[in-house]
């Protein structure tokens, strides 16, 4: 596979990218941090086969450079043939309240910017007969709760829209793969407190690759917190209003 | 309710309150920081916080590989990059550290704190041998390059330096080549503790890796009987091109209760394991991970020793104070009725360059303790031994060792705290070990 990849530098991002290199797949990172994805093309470059990772400047905060960073990506590559999609914003209930500037930013990078450079990559993929599309999404944005009104808001959002594309392009040959992440244990959630079912990134790593090779549309991931969810989206507004989950 | 203040242990399982900050950003979250820490594979306090602090640094989501040459094998990476990462990634490319310790769950950061030794160190030295480069975040904020060539006061003292010198944010390193990755071995028993001497200083001349296990509990003529094992790599002949499986791991799931481990449960363990062995001497391939590391078998081994923990004591003997050494160390144990699972001599080659590199020429032996309430007085029971004998602790197992003991043992403390007092006089990095053995501020 030739996978473009924003967000490869961290977290989840990383130990997907890292299975995808170590299996021998060629990838082409984004990301805003220029030294930052030197870094992650040496490590990728050392797991993989040798050949070279090459990168390309790309904020999720800045859209009009989305056109460039995939011409870049697409040229480099010679026609890529997957995107993914792990970059994001993430703040607590808390501090969204707080500032409602750095609200209104996570609501465009996490939401608005992120179905913009999927537009970019769709239209690419479609127009060469289809391809694989895999965004992280999160479960905050199954539901309406309380410690993520905002940034679920964002998420649900960016849900929607990756079921919309897979339903109208799925037969075009465009795999959409929206992931769902329960509470996973990375530098993004360090300092917060871990509920039962945490994940490691490794583990959701292993979970996502399989779902891109089968397509699948929608992954929860730990697995159990599709069960998780299924309960949540049940529970009457009067519990919800109740509970702090 | 209130919330359970969170706690920090070392593999000893000996807690103090604190927690790690976690952060892919090592040079972001060291700043300011009281002491950087890795896989906590350290068995004492030498990972945990001062004190009056609660907080240090979990260098273990900083993992990333800078560089990799294919054709010389030299590797640079981030600190908290896992041997056991390494040995997934590049054993089946025909690449090890050969200065590889006992256990493969360690960060490269803390392989260079401890300047860690293992089977080899008569034949490769410690990792501090095979290191070109550091990168260290020093006291006063900066952040310094260091190698053999380059501030090589501040490098020799961070070898083996217990991440008291500045935390460590990117390790460059020689790596070796292996012409298989398989190990071939031969193991032996040994009826007593004279003969494992002669047997381990005998073949260390022609085996690259050695180590013995000692059942601890043996008194008289049997005193210091156990398995003598060792190893180099096989030929690709040897192996005929055998692939090299992945292992599978067993876990400990929870603490067990004290009472498991007694003197009667420990000396069955033992006696099994000796009798285990019943041709005298075995030969073949091996897996390097059943050769090298096989107590990474069982995860959280640790938790047999229940909730009161356990310490590990490691010391050298020197060859100076005689091959009667051992016997006196291990009559001295048995006497005091140690119970140890296991008890682990080996070898060891030329001191390091480290300022606080553990081994010198001699015999190093490490148990188990269990802690119980005359911990503190078998340990510093066997440290006046040690003293007497010449020898010296293992800071990277300790958790009891007293100041006046340590001083007495390494006559290279005053250089290093020297090297401390020029690179962070405030001693505002520190440790729990090194305010108990250096006499750091709290």
């Amino acid at each position: 596979m030739k996978v473009v990849f924003l967000g490869a530098t961290r977290g989840m991002g990383r130990a997907l990218a890292r299975l995808l290199a170590e299996r021998g797949d060629s990838l082409f990172l984004l990301g805003r941090d220029e030294e930052e994805l030197v870094r992650s093309a040496a490590d990728l470059q050392a797991r993989g086969r040798g050949e070279a990772v090459r990168h390309a400047a790309c904020d999720l905060g800045a859209p009009e450079g989305f056109a460039a960073a995939l011409d870049a990506a697409d040229a480099a590559l010679a026609g890529f043939d997957a995107v993914v999609v792990t970059a994001g914003m993430f703040a607590t209930q808390d501090q969204l309240e707080a500032d409602v500037a750095l609200a209104h930013r996570l609501l465009v990078v996490d939401f608005a910017n992120t179905v913009v450079f999927c537009e970019h990559a769709r239209k690419r993929l479609l127009a060469r007969g289809g391809g694989t599309l895999c965004v992280f999404s999160s479960v905050a944005g199954d539901r309406g709760r309380k410690p993520v009104v905002l940034y679920g808001a964002a998420k649900a959002g960016l849900s929607h829209y990756l079921e919309g594309l897979d339903h109208k392009f799925r037969a075009d040959g465009l795999r959409t793969v929206c992931v769902k992440p329960g509470f996973v244990r990375t530098g993004m959630t360090a300092g917060l407190k871990a509920p039962p079912f945490a994940g490691e990134p490794e583990g959701v790593a292993r979970a996502v690759l399989a779902a891109i090779d089968r397509g699948t549309p929608e992954l929860y991931t730990p697995g159990i917190w599709a069960h998780v969810m299924r309960v949540i989206r049940w529970l009457p507004r009067f519990v919800m209003r109740k509970i702090k989950f | 309710m209130t919330e359970r203040e969170p706690t920090l242990a070392g593999w000893g399982n000996l807690p103090v309150p604190g927690r790690e900050v976690l952060s892919e950003d090592l040079p972001a979250v060291t700043r300011g920081a009281v002491l950087s820490r890795g896989m906590g594979r350290s068995y004492g306090d030498s990972s945990l916080p001062p004190p009056s602090r609660r907080e240090v640094v979990g260098t273990r989501l900083a993992d990333r590989i800078l560089a990799w040459d294919p054709a010389s094998g030299l590797l640079r990476a981030e600190a908290g990059f896992t041997l056991w990462e390494f040995n997934r990634l590049f054993l089946r490319r025909g690449w090890f550290i050969s200065a590889t310790p006992g256990t493969q769950f360690v960060s490269l950061g803390g392989m260079v704190a401890a300047d860690v030794h293992g089977k080899g160190h008569h034949w490769y030295g410690g990792f501090g041998a095979h290191l070109r480069a550091l990168r260290l975040r020093v006291a006063d904020g900066s952040i310094v390059d260091c190698g053999p060539g380059h501030e090589p006061e501040l490098f020799w003292a961070t070898v083996g330096g217990m991440g008291l010198t500045g935390h460590i944010l990117e390790v460059e390193c020689q790596t070796q080549a292996i012409p298989s990755p398989w190990i071939h071995s031969e193991s032996e028993r040994i009826d007593d503790i004279d003969q494992f001497i002669d047997a381990l200083k005998r073949s260390s001349e022609t085996w690259p890796f050695s180590v013995g296990w000692i059942d601890c509990l043996s008194r008289g003529r049997k005193m210091g009987r156990g398995i003598f094992d060792r190893g180099r790599w096989a030929t690709p002949e040897e192996t005929g091109g055998r692939p090299l499986p992945v292992t599978r791991r067993l876990a400990v799931p929870f603490n067990f209760p004290s009472w498991v481990l007694n003197r009667l449960t420990v000396q069955a363990f033992n006696t099994a394991i000796y009798w285990h062995h019943f041709r005298r001497s075995r030969r073949g391939l091996r897996h390097p991970d059943s050769f090298f590391y096989p107590l990474d078998a069982i995860l959280h081994w640790n938790r047999i020793y229940g909730r009161r923990g356990f310490t590990q004591y490691q010391c050298v003997l020197p060859d100076s104070a005689g091959k009667g050494a051992a016997r006196r160390f291990l009559e001295l144990l048995t006497s005091r009725g140690g119970a140890s699972f296991l008890c682990v001599i080996k070898d060891a080659g030329a001191q390091g360059q480290g300022m606080l590199s553990f081994l010198r020429p001699g015999i190093s032996i490490a148990l188990d303790i269990p802690v119980r309430d005359d911990t503190q007085r078998l340990v510093d029971t066997l440290n006046e031994l040690v003293i007497a004998e010449g020898g010296r602790i293992y800071l990277a197992k300790d958790a009891f060792t007293r100041p006046e003991h340590y001083a007495a043992m390494d006559p290279r403390l005053p250089a290093f705290q020297a090297v401390r007092d020029r690179w962070d006089p405030a001693r505002s990095i520190r440790s729990a070990q090194s305010v108990r053995v250096f006499g750091d501020p709290p």
